[in-house]
Formats: C-alpha cells, sequence, structure tokens
C-alpha cells in the first residue's frame, strides 16, 4: 500500500455477516465455495476481508454479479450498517489515525454530512418522500452548518440546473418524479455539500438509455470539475469503463480481481472477470 | 370507595394516591435536572378524560400543598367552562386558596398561553400539553425519535422548518432548543408567549397526560426559537390594532366577530391582565427583545 498524505479512504479487513456466524463461516465462504452462505449455519458474509485504498481524486470501480456484496461495501463506508469486523480511516480525520467504524453516531453523521455524499440504487433510500425536493437538498446543507435559507435556495437551484431538473418543480415532492429525475436529485442531494468522498450505487439502472448517457455525462463533468473522489458500484461494465480509472471484481462477497480499468478490460485474470467481459463484448 | 375516616374524604388529599404523587414528583425532578427531556410517567387515571389537561393536572396535584395558591387560565381566561372545572376540583381535593390575579398565585396551571404579567422566582407555571414530541411531524416511531434526541440528530426537524417557510413563509410556530441541546414542544402557546420561557424567572413545567410525557425548562434557562439566519422568528403581529377596551396595543390581543360575521374588533386575550389595566392598576409586563422593539414601534 502506497504511503504518503495522497490516499483518501482506506479500507482493511471490511466484513459484513448476517446472521449467525460459526468461527469458520468466512473460511467456508467465497468464490472458491460458489457461495456466500455458511453452510454450517445458514449466515450470509455480505462481504468479508475488503482491503482498498482510495485515493484523492480517483474513481474507483467496483463490479460483480448481483448479491456480491456491492451495495453493502458502499453502504458500511456509508455508516448505513454497521460492519461485524474490520477498519476504515479517512484522511482528513483526525490525521487518518482513527477507525472511523468506531465513532459515535454523532460524529459518523458529522464525517456523512460534511465530508460524504452517496446515490443510493433506489432513490427512495436515498430521498425523504415527505419533503420537497428543494428540502432534500436543503437537509445535506442544513447539516453541513449552512442556516441561511436564502442562500440554500440558491444552492440548490444551482444543483438542480446542473443536474438538469426543471427548477420549477424544486418545491415539489421528487415523489412526482420520473425515475430518472428522481436519481438526479438525488445526485444534487449527495453533492449538495461538495463533499471530497461520494458513492454511487448503480446511479443508472433502471433509467431508459438516452437518460443514462446524460447521467453519466453529468458525473463524469462533476469528478472534473470537482476533483471528488468516487467509488462507483455497479454490475453494468459499459459504466464502469467510462466512469473509472480502478476497478475491483466482486465475487461471493470477496474481491477477486482488481487493477486499472482498462487492464482488466482488455485482460481478464480470474475466471469470472473473464465471463464478465466476454459477456460485454 | 373505600372511605378514608382520618381525613373524613372519600378520596386522598389531592385526590392522587402518595406514591403516585411521588412518582409524579421523582419525574419532575428529573425533567427538572434535563431541562427540555421528555420523561415518561405513570399519568394515572383521573375523573376528566385524558387529553383535557391531565397531564397538567398531574403536576398541579403532586406539588400542590394546602398553603397554595392556585389559579387556572384557558387561553388566557380564568372563567371558561373548562378553568372553573380544573380549579373547582383541585381547590376541593387539595384545599388550597384559588385566585385569579396572576401575581398571588404559586401555582398557575395553563392552556395555550403564559400571562402576560411576568412571573416570578417564587411561581411555578403547568402547562398543558396535547403533543409533547416536536419531532413526531418528521418521524412516526417514537424509537426513532428518542434516538434522534439522544443523538441531537435535528436534520429533519430543520427541513421541516425550511419547508414550513417555502410554504407559508412563517417559521414562527415551531418548536424550540432548550439549553442547546433538547428541541422542545413549548406546548401549543403563542408565538407571542414563546420568548417568555427563555431565562424566566419561574419554573415551567408541561405535562402531557394523554402521551404520559413530563417535561420541564428550570428558572434561568435558555430558550431560543428554532430560526434561519435570513428568516427570524417573530412574535404575532396585530398591525396596530388596540383592545376596544383598554385601547392597549402591547398584549396579546384577541379578534372577536360581531355578529354580522364580518366586521371584528381586538380585546386583551388575557382576562386578569385587562382588570387591571382597567382598574388603574397595570402590572409588571414581561421584558423580551421582541416587546422591546414592539413598544419602540408603536411609540413612534
Ligand atoms: N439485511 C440483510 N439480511 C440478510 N442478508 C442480506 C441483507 N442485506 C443484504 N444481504 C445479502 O448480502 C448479500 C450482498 O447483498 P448486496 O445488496 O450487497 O449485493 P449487491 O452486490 O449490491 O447486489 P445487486 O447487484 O443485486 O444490487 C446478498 O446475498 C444479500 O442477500
Ligand atoms: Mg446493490
Amino acid at each position: 500500500m502506497e504511503e504518503g498524505k495522497d490516499w483518501l479512504l482506506k479500507v482493511e479487513g471490511l466484513t459484513k455477516i448476517y446472521g449467525n456466524p460459526s468461527e469458520d463461516t468466512v473460511s467456508r465462504t467465497g468464490p472458491l465455495f460458489n457461495s456466500n452462505i455458511c453452510p454450517k449455519t445458514g449466515a450470509v458474509v455480505a462481504c468479508a476481508d475488503i482491503n482498498l485504498t482510495l485515493h484523492s481524486g480517483e474513481v474507483l470501480g467496483i463490479v460483480g454479479e448481483s448479491g456480491s456484496g456491492k451495495s453493502t461495501l458502499v453502504k458500511l463506508l456509508y455508516f448505513d450498517q454497521e460492519s461485524t469486523s474490520g477498519a476504515a480511516y479517512l484522511n482528513d480525520y483526525e490525521d487518518g489515525e482513527q477507525d472511523v467504524l468506531k465513532i459515535s453516531n454523532q460524529q459518523k453523521r458529522h464525517l456523512k454530512n460534511h465530508k460524504m455524499g452517496m446515490v443510493y440504487q433506489n432513490p427512495r433510500d436515498g430521498l425523504n418522500f415527505r419533503f420537497s425536493s428543494g428540502g432534500n437538498i436543503a437537509e445535506k446543507l442544513l447539516m453541513a452548518d449552512n442556516y441561511h435559507v436564502g442562500q440554500i435556495r440558491e444552492k440548490a437551484t444551482a444543483l438542480l440546473t446542473s443536474t438538469e431538473v426543471p427548477v420549477a418543480r424544486m418545491d415539489e415532492s421528487p415523489k412526482n418524479f420520473s425515475g430518472g429525475m428522481q436519481q438526479r436529485v438525488q445526485i444534487s442531494k449527495a453533492i449538495a455539500n461538495n463533499p471530497p468522498l461520494l458513492f454511487l450505487d448503480e446511479v443508472t439502472t433502471g433509467l431508459d438509455v438516452s437518460v443514462q448517457a446524460k447521467v453519466l455525462d453529468m458525473i463524469r463533468r462533476l469528478q472534473k470539475d470537482m476533483g471528488i473522489s468516487m467509488i462507483v458500484v455497479s454490475h453494468d461494465l459499459s459504466v464502469i469503463r467510462m466512469l473509472t480509472d480502478r476497478t475491483m471484481v466482486m465475487k461471493n462477497g470477496r474481491i477477486v480481481e482488481q487493477g486499472l480499468t482498462d487492464q482488466i478490460l482488455q485482460d481478464p485474470q480470474h475466471s469470472y472477470t473473464q465471463l464478465l467481459v466476454s459477456s460485454l463484448l | 370507595m373505600i372511605e378514608l375516616k382520618k381525613f373524613r374524604r372519600q378520596y386522598n388529599y389531592a385526590f392522587i394516591d402518595e406514591d403516585t404523587k411521588k412518582e409524579i414528583r421523582r419525574k419532575l425532578l428529573k425533567a427538572i435536572c434535563i431541562p427540555g427531556y421528555q420523561v415518561p410517567y405513570s399519568s394515572p387515571e383521573m375523573p376528566v378524560s385524558r387529553g383535557w389537561g391531565t397531564g397538567a393536572l398531574h403536576i398541579s396535584l403532586a406539588i400542590i400543598g394546602k398553603g397554595d395558591t392556585y389559579k387556572v387560565i384557558d387561553q388566557g381566561d380564568d372563567a371558561s367552562v373548562n378553568a372553573c372545572n380544573i380549579r373547582s376540583f383541585v381547590e376541593k381535593t387539595a384545599e388550597c386558596k384559588t385566585t385569579f390575579d396572576t401575581g398571588k398565585a404559586s401555582v398557575i396551571q395553563t392552556r395555550h398561553r403564559v400571562p402576560e404579567e411576568e412571573l416570578t422566582e417564587d411561581q411555578i407555571i403547568v402547562f398543558q400539553v396535547p403533543d409533547p414530541e416536536p419531532l413526531r411531524q418528521v418521524e412516526p416511531y417514537t424509537k426513532i425519535t428518542r434516538q434522534m434526541h439522544a443523538e441531537g440528530d435535528y436534520a429533519k426537524m430543520w427541513v421541516a422548518l425550511y419547508e414550513s417557510y417555502v410554504q407559508t413563509g412563517d417559521i414562527s410556530k415551531g418548536p424550540v432548543l432548550v439549553n442547546d441541546r433538547y428541541i422542545m414542544s413549548p406546548s401549543p402557546i403563542q408565538a407571542w408567549d414563546i420568548p417568555n420561557l427563555n431565562n424566566s424567572r419561574c419554573l415551567n413545567l408541561f405535562g402531557a397526560g394523554r402521551e404520559k410525557r413530563i417535561y420541564a425548562v428550570p428558572p434561568y434557562t435558555k430558550v431560543e426559537p428554532l430560526e434561519f439566519e435570513d428568516v427570524k422568528f417573530n412574535i404575532n403581529d396585530f398591525n396596530g390594532a388596540a383592545c376596544k377596551r383598554s385601547g392597549e396595543k402591547v398584549a396579546f390581543l384577541e379578534e372577536i366577530f360581531n355578529e354580522d360575521g364580518k366586521t371584528s374588533y381586538h380585546m386583551v386575550n388575557d382576562t386578569n391582565y385587562l382588570d387591571k389595566i382597567m382598574d388603574n392598576n397595570r402590572p409588571k409586563q414581561w421584558n423580551n427583545k421582541y416587546l422591546v422593539k414592539k413598544r419602540k414601534e408603536l411609540n413612534n
């Protein structure tokens, strides 16, 4: 692992098990067994022994089949779920020496509000449909210590404009919006506090191809303009190819291969990755 | 019911049995120690249905003694049916004195108002609270609202305030932040009264009988309405209207419609305050920054 100041997020041995694990639950699951279910106890190993480093300004892709643990991984890092074991460090939190998975809920929320953004696979998880679109964006701004309504509305207007959501609908609940619009409101909310770290979970799933292209374009533009570091989760290799510098391939809760995205797409090593890549072509 | 021969009463002193009153007093002490925090309590059965001021009644009966002087106001009025019934119930069971005079009362039970006359260190005001949980409007589950309070997670409350501004332009119905820690519902008192909770000399107790919660604002405690940097909380504005009877402008005025249903006039809502003004016996009013500003505006 590279030392020095240029890493942003470091993850060590991150593991999430649902149900009752036995001592050898982790060693008896994984790609070798082609299963994430413990044969003894039936516990589900959503992800295990995940190590990764994300550099500043870098876009890391996570690809893998359905159920391979991609969403779980980003939810653990965004503190939506509690890990079973493992540690995570952020470079600009306590000099990168404090495991942020072990801090209090209050401190986690502060970190989340000031340093992170998340776009969920399902817009329902990222947006509160009881609030207006503007209110959803305001939530992120208020929690990042902006208590000026005029500025909040200005910023929300700018964000919705840049994500091509009609500003006239700012005071309407996203409940009434199309899936693509909801996704773009979610993106506006996620980047409202200029987070250095953004998690994107299947941002384009369920969108038609032209909207998909627009959303991807927008994310690329944002990434360039703001230099945000991102973890992009997708089971769609074309999304990964378009957005990411480096890619990790997951299967049955484990990382089976990682490297530069171009390399992985051109010369996949693991048989599962080969299968993925060949099905893309 | 068993007759208590010793006291020649068919009920215990102050109606509630001693153990339960002790429990309520213990919960009150806890509430006072943690300003703005909602303490669950027993909320025993009363000969009044829940939601009709039982929470405040529990508190009044738990703290009152024969030496106390008790006053009850309902929307600023000592003489409303509910106020009369509650007052005579407490008078009969607690054998205390009663009064309409705000200055002479040691315990004041109220619904929707704080008296216009400033309360002192010797007085306790007990609020009737219908909905103690300010977070209920944004979160239906109590398990979660309690966690939100515990962690000071008030994001949704702030968004609700933002939404209220967007929809109505007004944020002055919102809750208050007590002692820089808990968001609290100031019972449904008027915006006019909310600043009087801040740094008050009197002890403020809140009882929600139906929801079984007690909370408190001790004397000299910081109470701030939630507001934005550019959109501020404000007390009610009566657009320069004056009380029809007294000509008073700086008091909470009630708008009363004439028989025709179209024309209306204003009147000081606090009946005892109005009586005193009419008797040329003006009591000392509260002194918060909003009232100071209002007086200045009206003098110019
Ligand atoms: N709350 C839960 N209880 C039990 N098992 C769960 C729970 N959440 C997720 N899992 C399991 O964890 C594994 C990983 O799920 P996850 O949602 O992370 O997959 P994914 O890679 O994001 O899949 P997809 O591509 O379908 O979104 C799956 O086997 C799933 O069934
Ligand atoms: Mg997923």
